[in-house]
């Protein structure tokens, strides 16, 4: 019987924890009980904290039945990407590259995590570094797609994503720097939140690309994904007034962003547009201006500031990084300084461009992923009659969001005759992270044909 | 004087130089990165940055200096 909490959002778990109708030690004894079951087919952990989370559950049973009862995350087991420090436990990369000396404190976003009284479940599987979007290479082998073990989940935050889509986890911390948190999202049918860049810290988590990297969550619905951002954010105010599910005024930026889409998906974000609209939102087009020039910017920032992170490592110990992530960060090392300043000067121009797209909406509407869950061991795919890049594709509709830093949110919006999963993207103001929630959740009201 | 280098000049050296370092796989992703270099430089808003993007190719429309005004 508890083991069907596993499948709860937050939200619910909560309130059942809160009015003790269900102990903290049950739901951890039985979402370890899952994670025994599941993972080791999926691989989506990298190490499961059985006896911590345990210890911790008993702490929190005797906390709220004393009567301290510290809010929504209480007593909730919540999974770390392995790329992010847990004080006690190393971080690995998913690399041989770094040590197995356990990590001597939490990241920032891990100590609110637990001051909120979640419990800490178990870190990660992640693509190594987090510089890749299918998780195909990793020391700790490939997280598998959990509605088809032939597909990729996405990533590079996939463990993350298949430990909530799999009721291992009730929510999980990712990392996005082109799309890390979103991609995996959207192919596993999970929210993934991106919060406006700065708005949490990226402190005691390993970089890949400082001026790009975020750190957010991913749930099974946008109020769950609002309960851990709250917690997790630096800054505690600017909460907007709920919308109470009221339509409002989207653009969809379909030049460059709906050039390049599966079938498939292309026709799940239209029915998800066309219910939008019959619930009386409003879908204006608006172009984003030098869209199409979001690839070769962030081509250019990342490669550039991954190269420096690891220039260490990759004289000292290049034979440790597996094949296609070391090649990728030698290759950064050819990207020369002006061109990484033209890329700068670019990202101003559309950060501009996204605002501009953005003044007297809501919010903008767009696919997450331009195709469904990957076949493992595709380099390329065929999209609309033409074959493009797995990498590119997956990246095409999520990093110009990263490289300016607006807030973005993935949301399930159907799936595919296969029964793969698809996201819709809502991209938010810069530094209205909490709106972009409100729409979030409107929108997740409205495809489910609530009022 | 030295001459400047060119975009063609660059990627050959870096070619060699992946040679060199026992890396010959690096070489298409090269030529993938002098493609996007390509394009940053020829973006539009490139002419619109503060100051010139340095001497490549006086032929090269991407890598003229920019407008003035």
């Amino acid at each position: 019987m508890t083991a069907g909490w596993c499948e709860h959002p937050i939200y619910r778990l909560a309130t059942a924890i809160d009015a003790r109708e269900v102990s903290v030690r049950e739901v951890v004894d039985a979402t370890l009980s899952r994670i025994a079951d599941c993972d080791p087919s999926l691989r989506a952990f990298t190490t499961v904290l059985d006896d911590s989370a345990r210890v911790a559950a008993e702490g929190a049973d005797r906390e709220i039945a004393a009567g301290r009862y510290r809010g929504p995350l209480h007593g909730v087991p919540v999974s770390i990407k392995d790329l992010i420090d847990l004080a006690g436990v190393p971080t690995t990369a998913a690399s041989q590259v770094t040590g197995r000396a356990p990590a001597t404190a939490d990241a920032p976003v891990v100590a609110r995590l637990r001051e909120a009284g979640a419990i800490l479940i178990g870190k990660c599987n992640l693509h190594e570094f987090a510089f890749g979007t299918t998780g195909e290479d990793s020391s700790y082998g490939q997280t598998l797609h959990p509605r088809d073990p032939t597909r990729s989940p996405g990533g590079s935050s996939g463990g993350s994503a298949v430990s909530v889509a799999t009721g291992m986890a009730f929510a999980a911390l990712g990392t996005d720097t082109g799309g890390s948190i979103r991609i995996p999202a959207a192919a596993c049918g999970l929210v993934g939140l991106k919060p406006t860049f700065g708005e949490v810290s990226c402190d005691g988590v390993v970089p890949l690309a400082p001026s790009l990297d975020h750190v957010g969550p991913l749930t099974r619905c946008v109020r769950d994904a609002r309960v851990v951002y709250r917690a997790i954010r630096d800054h505690r105010g600017g909460e907007s007034a709920p919308t109470n599910g009221a339509a409002q005024t989207l653009g969809c930026p379909r030049p460059y962003f709906l050039d390049r889409l599966d079938d498939e998906v292309r026709a799940v974000f239209e029915r998800a547009l066309s219910r939008l609209t019959d619930a009386d939102w409003t879908v204006e087009d608006t172009p984003v201006q030098h869209a199409h020039d979001a690839a070769t910017l962030y081509l250019h920032l990342v490669l550039s500031e991954a190269a420096t992170i690891h220039a260490a490592t990759l004289e000292q110990r290049p034979q440790d990084y597996t094949p296609a992530v070391r090649l990728r960060l030698e290759l950064g090392r050819y990207v020369r300084a002006e061109d990484y300043v033209r890329a700068q000067h670019g990202r101003a121009v559309l950060g501009r461009a996204v605002d501009a797209a953005l003044a007297g909406r809501d919010a903008l509407v767009l696919p997450s992923l331009a195709i469904p869950a990957p076949p493992l061991g595709a380099t390329a795919v065929d999209v609309g009659g033409q074959t493009e890049s797995v990498r590119s594709i997956m990246l095409r509709l999520t990093q110009l969001f990263s490289t300016t830093g607006h807030p973005a949110v993935s949301i399930p919006c159907g799936l595919t005759s296969t029964g793969l999963p698809c996201g819709l993207q809502l991209v938010g103001h810069r530094h209205r992270t909490d709106q972009l929630l409100d729409v979030a959740e409107a929108v997740e009201t409205a495809l489910a044909g609530r009022s | 004087m030295e001459e400047p280098l060119t975009r063609d000049d660059w990627l050959v050296a870096a070619k060699t130089d992946a040679d060199r370092r026992g890396l010959p796989e690096l070489k298409p992703l090269l030529d993938a990165l002098a493609d996007a270099t390509r394009a940053l430089r020829a973006a539009s808003w490139n002419r619109r940055a503060a100051g010139p993007p340095a001497r490549l190719d006086a032929a090269d429309p991407a890598t003229r200096p920019d407008d003035p005004r």
